[in-house]
């Protein structure tokens, strides 16, 4: 493997809501092939950073760029064109499609953009990935939460992003669902996918994160290996009174 | 100047009537396309109690006020309230209420057809000219005006210091919020409905004093009120007086200068650039 | 899926034949009451081809019908009629793409009042500039036998039902899909959609505008009351909602008992149409809130298997 470059990069980013200022001149960069973990107590800034850089989003302040080109200036469909694909916090299932067609979503419009037989075929193979490719004719209101979780990642990994934000993917599963979902991610981090995951379950940043940038109140407070980090004091003070999940 | 008082005086009875669209749409999250119909019908009975037993329609608004309460508040409970209940999403229950109220508003056109035929009706109440700084007003325009004042100002100091007007704006806000602090969402919602539907058939008694109705002008207040409600910004009341202000000097304007022809048209062009240029209104809130 | 696919265009094919066949085997009455119809197809499929995916209710058919209607009455003394169809048709998408980039990022209760308010708007000013020229209506001097209309708009529904189904298998067709189901998925997805319901949504303003060029002679004279039916809007509005959006064929089934049962209520109640209007409303929103198409679909899984992909 070659020399790795950086992906993404935020520049000072900053978003305010009239007078409150949810993120605060935000800088980080993320390299290829790693799993960034952005961590940090509730009201940090976390979900918002997501919203940023995936276009849901504009900031008030700063840059946000994607391999050296801006894409804080783009419109959300414009910015998942080029690469960069989000789930969300609460899952976001088409209620009226199957499987496959939820999933095709993503194949016909997202990165790389394939029709057809070439579209079904990279759909199938996604969900062999996620351990679906017996439901693909299933509607989502027969699939349990952690199997829509499931297909909402198939259908975000079909395009082939540059790089994939995680929007607490791992949140309302339980233990057994947890394992499942962590070895799943973990596949994903031996594929060589970059990933941005905002998570709140400290076991899954342990194991899944090489590095970690931790946010309070908008800042960034700390960056660094994630051994290093975690055991951070001023990190451990923001994160005081929270319990470890 | 002529233009302006008649203007600001057409302006007030307009936002009596715009008031009340605000409360079903703003408070009660019902876009009610019947409006104009209930309007229409407030000014059937007082032409109807004018008419018949020589009742002044500033007299018949007591009497109406109750009765279109009870009713609007019936056809909350019956028709609309399943649709609020079966709705599984904020978008759904729109497009329900809108084909609904289309739907109700239609079935009051054609009862009101068989009731009272498709002849134009008007009457002549109070037409004695009065003057003011050198121009000559009708009275029952400004009676109808005085009176639409004192009710939108009883109605803000209502919403504003009562705790049932207080909780009522809360759930324009937010209904989901509002729940948790315990306020009866659905009750409110229906009396928030029901006075609406009050205020505009008021609304329509006090305008059938110096304009002509019929059973199809609905249709045309409708569009009025909808403008003035989202030109001025959804659940504010301050804003949807402004804004029934600014129509009525406009279409007075547009009426004395151009063409009284054109004063739709004109109510129109301002909503494409109200919706183009400030789609939260006057004074809202931009939605996210 | 081939087989399937065979049968529904097999089954197409030999109902436009039978359709094509009809004014040799039916009197005059009936033929008259089938242009009506066949007008209503035309308006409600493409109607439903916009607002069914977008969930956006459109009242605007009768505007743009009034466009072509006055477009035809405008430049029939300097255009041939049949070249005054096309041109109405891209005047119509014009328009509606304007309408479109204008108001289609709203939500979708502001689009309802916008398009609402749209006939009546024009008809005012069409009345205005009348009154200023001087010039009262509009003679139209040429005339054609009603199977004529009936041809030429049973041409127009079998184009759009062409188009239709062209669309439900392309990629704007699986986007607006998306976008109905969820406008932020679709988005996040790559789906510019805005875009895509700004073209969509001139399809309906376009055939709506042929079909008013095609109908102007059989007016006869035309006025802005003529031109602009506000009823015309509402009438197409029911008979896609009665017959189901959800599929291409479901207006068309709406079309049918609607028309009849208009038919035969402004001949013997004509005040009462209204009343029918209303009542129609109430009768889509709780009985019938996907159509009869629904209704089919749900018996015939209670019955039968389900779709599969």
């Amino acid at each position: 493997m070659g020399e790795s470059s950086t992906v993404l990069s935020l520049r000072g980013a900053t978003k305010r809501f009239g007078g409150l200022v949810a993120v605060n001149e935000l800088d980080f960069d993320v390299t290829e092939h790693e799993v960034l973990g952005l961590i940090g107590p509730n009201g940090s800034g976390k979900s918002t950073t997501l919203n940023l850089i995936s276009g849901s989003l504009r900031v008030s302040e700063g840059e946000i760029l994607l391999r050296d080109q801006l894409i804080s200036d783009l419109p959300a469909q414009k910015i998942a064109r080029k690469g960069v694909a989000r789930t969300f916090q609460l899952v976001r299932m088409l209620p009226s499609m199957s499987v496959m067609e939820n999933v095709m979503a993503g194949a016909v419009f997202g990165h790389r953009r394939r029709w057809g037989r070439e579209a079904e075929r990279q759909v199938m193979k996604m969900l062999e990935l996620v351990g679906l490719e017996r439901r693909a004719a299933a509607r989502p209101s027969e699939l349990t939460y952690i199997d829509t979780k499931r297909v909402e990642l198939a259908r975000v990994l079909v395009g082939d992003p540059k790089v994939l934000l995680l929007d607490e993917w791992l949140a309302g599963l339980n233990p057994t669902e947890l394992e499942e979902g962590i070895a799943l991610i973990k596949r994903l981090r031996e594929e060589g996918r970059t990933i941005v995951l905002v998570e709140h379950v400290m076991d899954a940043i342990r194991s899944l994160c090489d590095r970690c940038v931790v946010m309070s109140s908008g800042r960034k407070i700390a960056e660094g290996p994630t051994a290093q980090v975690l055991s951070d004091p001023e990190v451990i003070r923001a994160y005081l009174g929270e319990d470890d999940a | 100047m002529d233009i302006l008082i008649t203007g600001l005086l057409l302006g007030g009875t307009y936002a009596l009537i715009a008031m009340g669209l605000n409360l079903q749409y703003g408070m009660s999250r019902i876009m009610n396309l019947a409006n104009g119909e209930i309007l229409v019908a407030g000014g059937f009975a007082a032409f109807w109690f004018w008419t018949a037993g020589a009742l002044s329609p500033l007299l018949t608004i007591f009497i109406l006020a109750p009765v279109a309460f009870g009713l609007n508040w019936l056809i909350y409970i019956i028709v609309l309230r399943p649709l609020v209940r079966r709705a599984k999403s904020r978008g759904q229950l729109e497009v329900d209420s809108i084909l609904t109220t289309f739907g109700l508003s239609f079935v009051a056109v054609g009862l009101m057809l068989a009731t009272f035929g498709g002849d134009y009706f008007s009457y002549s109440y109070m037409l004695t000219p009065v003057e003011i700084w050198g121009q000559t007003y009708a009275v029952n325009r400004i009676l109808a005006f005085i009176a639409a004042v004192v009710i939108c100002g009883v109605l803000y100091l209502w919403l504003n210091r009562s705790r049932a007007g207080m909780s009522i704006r809360a759930i324009a806000v937010s209904p989901d919020s509002s729940r948790l602090v315990g306020i009866d969402v659905p009750r409110l919602a229906a009396l928030a409905f029901a006075l609406g539907g009050a205020i505009t058939a008021v609304g329509g008694a006090l305008v059938s004093t110096f304009l002509t109705l019929d059973a199809s002008t609905g249709v045309i207040f409708t569009l009025k009120a909808l403008v003035i409600v989202i030109m001025g910004g959804v659940g504010d009341v301050r804003g949807t007086i402004v804004a029934a202000l600014l129509l009525g000097v406009l279409e007075t304007f547009v009426a004395r200068v151009i063409d009284p022809g054109l004063t739709l048209a004109a109510a129109y062009l301002l909503f494409i650039l109200i919706l183009l240029f400030r789609p939260q209104g006057l004074f809202g809130r931009r939605q996210s | 899926m081939k087989s399937q696919e065979y049968k529904s265009f097999g089954t197409a094919l030999v109902l436009l034949v039978i359709a094509i066949l009809l004014p040799w085997f039916v009197g005059d009455f009936a033929v008259t009451l089938a242009v009506n119809m066949a007008m209503f197809t035309v308006l409600a499929t493409s109607w439903a081809l916009f607002s069914g995916p977008t969930h956006y209710i459109s009242l605007a058919t009768a505007a743009f019908f009034g466009l072509g209607t006055y477009t035809t009455g405008l430049g029939l003394d300097h255009l041939p009629y049949w070249f005054l169809i096309p041109l109405a048709g891209v005047l119509g998408a014009l328009i509606a793409g304007v309408i479109g980039l204008a108001t289609l990022r709203l939500s979708g209760v502001y689009f309802v009042i916008f398009t609402l308010g749209l006939a009546e708007m024009t008809r005012q000013i069409i009345t205005f500039v009348q009154n200023a020229t001087g010039q009262k209506g509009i003679l139209i001097s040429i005339w054609f036998e009603e199977a004529t209309f009936y041809w030429m708009l049973v041409a127009l529904a079998a184009l759009i039902f062409l188009v239709g189904w062209l669309i439900g298998r392309s990629r704007l067709g699986f986007a607006l899909r998306i976008i109905g189901d969820d406008e932020e998925v679709a988005r996040h997805s790559g789906i510019n959609t805005a875009l895509s319901k700004v073209l969509l949504f001139m399809i309906p303003g376009a055939v709506a505008a042929m079909t008013g060029a095609i109908m102007a002679p059989r007016y006869g004279y035309i006025e802005p009351l003529i031109a602009f039916t506000p009823m015309l809007s509402f009438q197409v509005v029911i008979m896609a909602l009665l017959g189901g959006t959800g599929r291409l064929w479901g207006p068309l089934v709406g079309v049918i008992p609607f028309s009849i049962l208009w038919e035969f209520l402004s001949a013997s109640f004509p005040n009462q149409t209204t009343l029918l209007l209303g009542l129609s409303f109430l009768v889509i929103v709780y009985l019938l809130p996907q159509g009869f198409v629904g209704l089919l679909l749900k018996i015939k899984a209670r019955f039968g298997g389900g779709r599969g992909y």
